[in-house]
């Protein structure tokens, strides 16, 4: 099926079948959802049928208390009277009462819901593998993750209990007029058509609207961020004027969709109001007739009116929720359709038996192409014994990456093999595989915290006194003590104050802390001073020896360290052996050393 | 109580200037309002006389009646829609007019501004405040009132039916302003609470996004899956507390009007009973209850919704409110023709709210760079070289000292022509969601397909004309991703294409592989003979560029001259730059 997973998610014009297919998959997803809840959902059902029961026995018993209150209290008995107004007490309080109590009930069941469905979406999407994260961008996933849940959780705690107490006021409504008086019954029956017109008309107009609402919307959301991250280079290139302009486009083209909007509202509420009117105004008139008759009890009429005035009440709210239902059910879709990806690196299901590695890491005829796409990698065989630093060389699409790629198991080979100790990657459980291999990126990302907090991201039980003593092996203690709060200072506070250098400084140490097996350092040093990164290489060396480790990098001076040099071009490995052989040689990297050489001071 | 409404009203009077355009049309909207609750009210009235004639037999009063009755319904129904349509348009406006004023003054505020606040916190006040603003002009203040003056007409009404009826009724409205009352006080901590908390989980999500490969890496997803947990689970926990604050309002607003009606019927039959009251007016009684009763209902609701408008109107005036100390000077100066000389004299530099018993970032800093000439800015990660060149453009302000082009302090200069003498280059390219022809004429005048060409030459970035769509295919954030490198060539290209008389780069090379940094710095080169230039650099090949060299160490120059000079003479120079360390010395002795 092409809608499988997240595969055109953002088209709209979906088949009768299509969108069934769509439909079924959010329904299984709420059913699963609802399965652990339902002895609270059979109770909360029970308790709004009773209290609606109550709430709507009001009319009738001021109808009871005309009709036959009044007559013996005339001749001074007024045990009906007091009979009446006891009943209707209780029902008052037991209203109350039992509406607080599914109001609760349902909110706990929401809000369990709710948990249930955010640690799912999360768990999941950091279990997706990184090719899904390449390919549907963080955007999309921190989107789903942030206002689709909102949305979801609005019609949840909000929404919901309105839709389901304002349907069943009705229901009831029209059903105890239906008791007491059918022929009000049917005047109010009559009264349906208009609504039901008015309300289609309503609902297939706001629908359009919210949804052209919705893109304007999120064009304005996405034009303000865009000009507050990128506020410098806004200001350094004059850009505000423009942008003005531009922005002002856009909030007039809102404001517009929005107006129309609040212009269906502005019709569809006194619509309602009309309706309701003229349903009383009938039912007077087709009552008064028969009152005039002795067909009918003044208190009955009384009641009448008072059923065909409230029937009308919940229409609005439930006309608005019913909005709010539809964009959390096209939220329910999407998610749905992200839990239902299924990650192209699984973690094995029989892991084996794995203690501790030696490092040695073997591609056999490992080739790599994307689903459809050329050939990334050809198919090829190398070993890399333990203890081994190996410097990846070549330009930009070599595959140096994503050979790097291969041996974290971000990715896995199209065809072939990476083991690691002789024992297939794809049989070793991700526990043990995090344990041994670990990569470092060139994007060197810092979570919110402190400095010593993302350090000990690699070993979470670190103590403060490992977390210093990998710092100083990276080069990284001085700076940190530097900062306005030595090891504690928030990163995210003064983010931008963190240069980029420090930033793969910090990871740095989280990798060294790590203490892996493999090492895998991918443009890691990139934008490090020259200083820096020869402390970097310093504690590199010494942290090295006897430990696996896979280096890319564009400086040369990173490479020299390595006991061997892979040049890779288009794919395939061009050049295999240690730097100075290769650099006394004639081949590609003997042209890159000297020509940094002369480059060099 | 007083004192919390007054300031309230205060803070929402502040919306004046944004809203004075409209209120004329709000005042109507406001007595439309009135008016539509005064035909609902009227119906009861004529129930009375209805209901009396139906008891005594009378058929004649009916059909008038019901016609009346129906009448009144459509004029309720027209006045509402009225209603709707006065406050409808000018509210969208004045929103529309409050988002574009917020929007012109962030623009306007500087960089540091913005290093404070996160642009979730902006946007939030730029989409969800205003919109509740908009929402409170049009209808919640509109209804405040009419709903107000309804009920106190209509109260009075209940007191013309009967006294003690319109007195129970009259006393069971207290408990509800006084419940409304305590709900809004324990509510507005909770729904805050719980602000707060959605968003430290929305921050958590984000960050758990885009370091999924850190957390892969490191086998730490699920490690990051239980903070969060723990984390939704305090929510969670929040959202439970604030559903419990609804119940027990909704307990007293079901309970509190109905039995206040329930003790009506009491009244009312034995009111009728002792003759006292007739039939029709017990009926009218009770429609007229009926009408009340949403107008009461919404007390709470309208209470919280004007609260909410207060803390939104705040949010806004707290951005509107902050103080730009880097504006364009009351007469500017202007520098038609500048030569590109460019001057730091004695500057320095400290966050305005850094501690003041933190070293200033700049200390002292003169420079000279004549026109033409190149300097490259050499030092350590953390030494200011970043900031340095952020000050030349006035996207940080200098805290004492000056910087002068051709002779003339930059702050007599407006910052549009400032900006237009300077282009600058950073190393965390920002590209912008649109074209890559747009984002790489964005600083350019001319705009001229031949300065595009060239500015694509020199930064190497001639992979943009195989792309989908070539120039004209989208970039950026909602675009085509690229790498870093090529990031960097664009950004590059767009201070190259800027033709400007001073070009600032900031480590502009720093992703590019040796085979294309080598080809820009060829290509750049040119370019530099006839621009002044400062560069922040970090490999030896980019100081080549340069004419001279400025070395900057904790915030201070340490040395200045050519390259060879300072190999010489400076020690620190050597220790930076020189990236042949003891060792490798005595390897390459071995060769």
């Amino acid at each position: 099926m092409s809608l499988y997973g997240t595969n055109d998610e953002e088209r709209t014009d979906l088949n009768k079948e299509e969108s069934r297919f769509v439909r079924a998959r959010s329904r299984r997803l709420l059913g699963s959802l609802l399965r652990p809840l339902r002895p609270r959902l059979v109770a909360a059902i029970a308790l709004v049928l009773v209290s609606t029961g109550f709430r709507v026995a009001g009319p009738a018993l001021i109808a009871l208390g005309i009709d036959w209150g009044i007559p013996r209290a005339l001749v001074q008995d007024f045990t009906p009277m007091w009979t009446v107004v006891v009943v209707y007490l209780s029902a008052a309080i037991l209203t109350a009462i039992l509406t607080y109590y599914f109001l609760m009930l349902t909110a706990k069941l929401s809000q369990a819901m709710l948990f249930d469905l955010r640690n799912r979406m999360f768990v999941h999407t950091q279990k997706l593998s990184v090719e899904f994260h390449e390919r549907y961008t963080a955007g999309r996933v921190i989107a789903r993750q942030t206002s689709d849940l909102e949305s979801i959780g609005e019609l949840l705690s909000g929404g919901l209990n309105e839709l389901v107490v304002g349907g069943m006021f009705m229901i009831f409504t029209a059903a105890a007029l239906l008791l007491i008086d059918p022929t009000s019954f049917l005047v109010l029956f009559g009264a349906l058509l208009p609504l039901g017109l008015l309300t289609r008309w309503f609902q297939v107009r706001t629908n359009k609207g919210y949804r052209k609402q919705r893109v304007a919307s999120s064009r304005l959301i996405q034009y303000f961020v865009e000009t507050m991250t990128g506020i410098r280079a806004v200001k350094a290139f004059r850009k505000e004027p423009k942008n003005q302009e531009h922005f002002e486009g856009l909030t007039e083209t809102y404001r517009k969709h929005n107006a129309h909007l609040i212009q269906l509202f502005g019709i569809y509420d006194p619509g309602l109001i009309m309706i309701g009117n003229a349903t009383v105004a009938a039912v007077l008139l087709v009552g008064g007739f028969r009152v005039i008759e002795g067909d009918l009890g003044i208190g009955v009429l009384t009641a009448a009116i008072l059923y065909a005035r409230r029937f009308f009440d919940p229409m609005e709210e439930i006309a608005i929720f019913y909005n709010s239902y539809q964009s959390a059910s096209s939220a329910l879709e999407k998610i749905s359709g992200v839990l239902e990806e299924e990650p192209t690196v699984p973690e094995t299901q029989e892991p084996v038996k794995f203690e501790s590695a030696q490092g040695k890491v073997r591609f056999e005829d490992a080739k790599f192409q994307y689903s459809a796409g050329p050939i990334v990698l050809h198919p090829f065989s190398l070993e890399i014994p333990a203890g081994q630093t190996i410097a990846l060389v070549g330009t930009t699409g070599a595959g140096k990456s994503t050979l790097a790629k291969l041996i974290s198991r971000f990715y896995d080979p199209s065809a072939g093999a990476v083991t690691l100790d002789d024992v297939d990657l794809r049989k070793i459980s991700n526990r043990d595989l995090r344990r041994e291999v670990v990569m470092v990126t060139q994007e060197a990302y810092l979570f919110s915290g402190s400095v010593a907090e993302n350090i000990q991201l690699g070993r979470p039980d670190a103590s403060m006194d490992d977390v210093i003593a990998a710092a100083k092996a990276v080069g990284a203690h001085e700076f940190i003590l530097s900062l306005p709060d030595g090891y504690e200072t928030d990163v995210n506070k003064r983010g931008g104050r963190v240069s980029s250098g420090q930033r793969q400084l910090i990871s740095f140490a989280r990798a060294f802390l790590a203490n892996p097996a493999v090492l895998i350092l991918d443009e890691a040093t990139s934008s490090l001073d020259i200083p820096s990164e020869r402390l970097v290489q310093q504690g590199l060396k010494t942290l090295l020896k006897g430990r696996t480790a896979v280096i890319i990098a564009h400086r040369l001076s990173t490479v020299t360290i390595a006991d061997r040099v892979l040049v890779m071009e288009h794919g395939k490995i061009i050049e295999d052996g240690t730097p100075m052989g290769l650099a006394a040689g004639t081949g590609k990297f003997a042209a890159l050393y000297s020509s940094w050489k002369a480059s060099q001071v | 109580m007083p004192k919390t409404e007054s300031t309230t009203l205060r803070v929402l009077l502040r919306l004046m200037p944004f809203a004075k355009k409209a209120l004329p049309r709000i005042s109507l909207g406001i007595l439309a309002g009135i008016a539509a609750h005064m035909f609902a009210l009227a119906i009861p009235q004529l129930l009375q006389d209805l209901v009396n004639d139906l008891v005594a037999g009378g058929v004649d009063a009916l059909i008038p009646a019901v016609a009346v009755i129906l009448a009144l319904g459509l004029a309720e129904a027209i006045f509402v829609l009225l209603r709707r349509w006065l406050v409808l348009m000018p509210g969208t406006f004045v929103e529309a007019d409050m988002r574009n004023a917020l929007y012109a003054r962030l623009q306007d505020l500087p960089v540091a501004f913005h290093d404070r606040w996160p642009s979730g916190q902006l946007l939030s006040r730029a989409i969800s405040d205003l919109h509740l603003i908009r929402r409170w002009l049009s209808f919640g203040l509109v209804l405040f009132v009419a709903n107000l003056v309804t009920i106190g007409f209509g109260l009075f009404l209940l007191f013309t039916f009967n006294f003690w009826l319109g007195l129970i009724f009259f006393v069971a409205t207290v408990p509800i302003w006084v419940v409304g009352f305590l709900f809004e006080k324990k509510y507005k901590i909770v729904a805050r609470l719980s602000q707060d908390q959605s968003g430290d989980l929305a921050t958590r999500v984000e960050e758990a996004v885009h370091g999924v490969r850190v957390l892969k890496s490191f086998g730490r997803g699920l490690f990051a899956a239980k903070q969060f947990s723990s984390q939704a689970g305090e929510l969670r926990q929040t959202e439970l507390v604030k559903a419990k604050a609804v119940a027990n309002i909704w307990l007293y607003l079901i309970m509190i009007p109905e039995l206040a009606i329930g003790l009506s019927m009491l009244a009312g039959i034995w009111l009728v009973s002792t003759g006292e009251l007739s039939v029709g007016a017990l009926v009218a009684f009770f429609a007229t209850t009926m009408v009340l009763r949403w107008p009461t209902e919404s007390l709470g609701f309208l209470l919280s919704f004007t609260l909410e408008a207060k803390t939104a109107t705040e949010r806004f005036f707290e951005v509107m409110d902050e103080i730009n100390p880097i504006t364009d000077p009351e007469k500017p100066v202007s520098v038609s023709n500048p030569k590109g000389l460019l001057e730091f004299r004695n500057v320095s530099f400290r966050y305005p709210d850094a501690p003041s018993d933190q070293k200033a970032l700049i200390e002292d800093v003169s420079l000279r760079i004549e026109p033409g000439e190149s300097v490259a800015l050499i030092g350590i990660t953390g030494s200011g070289k970043t900031t340095l060149t952020a000050l030349s453009t006035r996207l940080y302000e200098v805290s004492g000292g000056s910087i002068n082009i051709d002779g003339v302090d930059i702050r007599d200069l407006s910052r549009h022509e400032l900006r237009s003498h300077i282009a600058m280059a950073f190393e965390d390219a920002t590209l912008f969601s649109s074209s890559v022809r747009d984002n790489i004429l964005l600083g350019s005048d001319s705009g001229s397909e031949e300065d595009l060409k060239q500015a694509i030459e020199i930064a190497q970035a001639q992979f943009v004309y195989d792309l989908p769509e070539g120039l004209e295919t989208t970039i950026g954030e909602e675009g085509l991703s690229l790498s870093g490198g090529q990031r960097q060539r664009l950004a590059l290209a767009r201070a190259v294409a800027a033709k400007p008389r001073i070009l600032v780069l900031d480590d502009p090379l720093s992703a590019l592989d040796v085979d294309t940094e080598a080809m820009v710095e060829d290509a750049l080169r040119h370019v530099l003979t006839t621009t002044t230039a400062l560069i922040v650099a970090h490999r030896p090949s980019t100081v080549m560029l340069a004419d001279k060299v400025a070395l900057l160490q904790e915030g201070r120059i340490t040395a200045f001259g050519t390259h060879q000079e300072l190999l010489k003479t400076s020690e620190h120079y050597r220790w930076v730059i020189s990236s042949l360390d003891e060792e490798q010395k005595t390897r390459e002795v071995n060769l």
